[in-house]
Order: C-alpha cells, then sequence, then structure tokens
C-alpha cells in the first residue's frame, strides 16, 4: 500500500501505540491492563506498521523473528515462577524487590512483573507469527 | 440504578442527551453497514461507529466520573483506526468492483 498520509502517520502512530503499550503492561498489576492487553496494542502498532511499509520492513524493523519472541516470553514467564521455588515458596509465589531511588521514591520490583513481561512477548510474537504467516500468501 | 442520584447537575443531564445523541448516530450508521451500496460506504460507516463507540466510552466516563474509561477510550480509537486501513488494503488488493 503505497499512501504518502499513512506513512508520515505511522511513524507517529507507532511510537504512540508502542508507548502505549507498554503503559498498559506496567499498570496492569493493580489497574486495568495487563501483559496480554498490551501485548495485543504493541502487536496492531507493527500490524500497521507492516501495512504501511510492506511486511519485509516490519520484520526487518523487529531484528529478531517473532517465534523467538514467543519463546523468550515463555521462558520469562516460567522463569518468574522459579524464582519463588528458590526461595523455599510454592510456585509462581509473587517476590517483591523493593528499590530505594533516594528521595523518598522507591522502584517497586516483582516477580509478577516479569510473568507479564512474559505473557506481553508470547501475544506479540503469537499475533506476529499469525501476521506473516497470513501476509507471506 | 436509578437515573439521577441526588441533585441533577447539568453536566450530567448533558451527559444523558449525548448518550442518547451517540446512540441515534451508532443506530444510522450501523443501517449504513447494512443498506450501504458499495463497500467503501460499509467501511467509513464501521469508522464511523468506532468513533462513535470512542465518544460513548467519553460520555460514560463524564457521567460515573472513572478516568479510567479514557484510557479504553484511547486503545479503541487507536486500534479502530488499524482496522479502517486493513479494509481499504482490502478494497484495493481486490481491485475496482462496484458491488459484492
Amino acid at each position: 500500500m503505497n499512501s504518502l498520509i499513512l506513512r508520515s502517520a505511522t511513524q507517529l502512530l507507532l511510537t504512540i501505540l508502542l508507548l502505549f503499550s507498554f503503559f498498559l503492561m506496567l499498570r496492569g498489576h493493580d489497574l486495568p491492563g495487563g501483559g496480554f492487553i498490551g501485548g495485543l496494542v504493541a502487536a496492531a502498532a507493527v500490524a500497521l506498521y507492516a501495512i504501511a511499509f510492506g511486511y519485509r520492513a516490519a520484520q526487518a524493523m523487529l531484528r529478531i523473528s517473532p517465534r523467538a519472541l514467543v519463546g523468550w516470553g515463555l521462558l520469562a514467564a516460567v522463569a518468574s515462577g522459579f524464582l519463588a521455588l528458590l526461595q523455599g515458596q510454592a510456585f509462581l509465589t509473587g517476590q517483591w524487590w523493593i528499590v530505594e531511588l533516594g528521595g523518598g521514591a522507591e522502584l517497586k520490583l516483582s516477580s509478577p512483573l516479569l510473568f507479564d513481561i512474559g505473557v506481553y512477548l508470547v501475544v506479540v510474537g503469537t499475533i506476529l507469527t499469525m501476521l506473516f504467516a497470513l501476509e507471506e500468501r | 440504578m436509578t437515573l439521577f442520584d441526588g441533585p441533577v447537575s447539568f453536566l450530567q443531564v448533558s451527559a444523558y442527551v449525548g448518550f442518547g445523541g451517540v446512540t441515534i448516530a451508532i443506530c444510522a450508521a450501523f443501517v449504513r453497514v447494512v443498506v450501504g451500496p458499495s463497500m467503501p460506504d460499509r467501511v467509513l460507516a464501521l469508522d464511523l461507529i468506532g468513533l462513535l463507540s470512542v465518544s460513548l466510552i467519553g460520555l460514560y466516563a463524564i457521567a460515573s466520573g472513572e478516568s479510567l474509561f479514557l484510557d479504553a477510550a484511547i486503545a479503541l480509537a487507536l486500534i479502530s483506526f488499524l482496522g479502517t486501513v486493513a479494509f481499504s488494503r482490502f478494497i484495493e488488493w481486490r481491485g475496482e468492483e462496484p458491488d459484492a
């Protein structure tokens, strides 16, 4: 699809969509959002790029095969479960690390966050694998 | 749930009038999707339904006072645009057929 308007708009929208997908994923712990919906929005961003610039350009932008993304995502999700086993607790028990940033601010890192990142990667990888398989036909 | 709890504010009345207007508009756009003589008419009507849904969510956010719904409106606005682009690409790929 060779449209200058779509290409110019996509360059702007890609950034907004990816930023919004990260926002959704990080907020998902106790408000609406999460890895699944964030992954869907990110996949939609890449799909838009693929429509505007061709799917080969989208593959080149990703730099990593969507199937590899699924693998890394599953690894991250399963690894988040084993972190609790290392502490002697049940599989997938939430683990928290609170990092003091100074000035009263603190960064709360957790194994649910790692699990969510895994879900995010799996969703992006799955949707893009399907999309690219359809485009190749 | 009653329509208005407590004293009725102008904002609430405006929101409920807006609900009625947007609902009528969605019904009219749906008629265009069903009747629409050509494919581009239907695609545009579907795009319009997406936009009206965004405004419906926005109105609901005002009426209920929950700003969380605005994020759903953002997501829907970004994604419904993608649907329209995909449809127009499909029309372009299928070629110039008057009706199908």
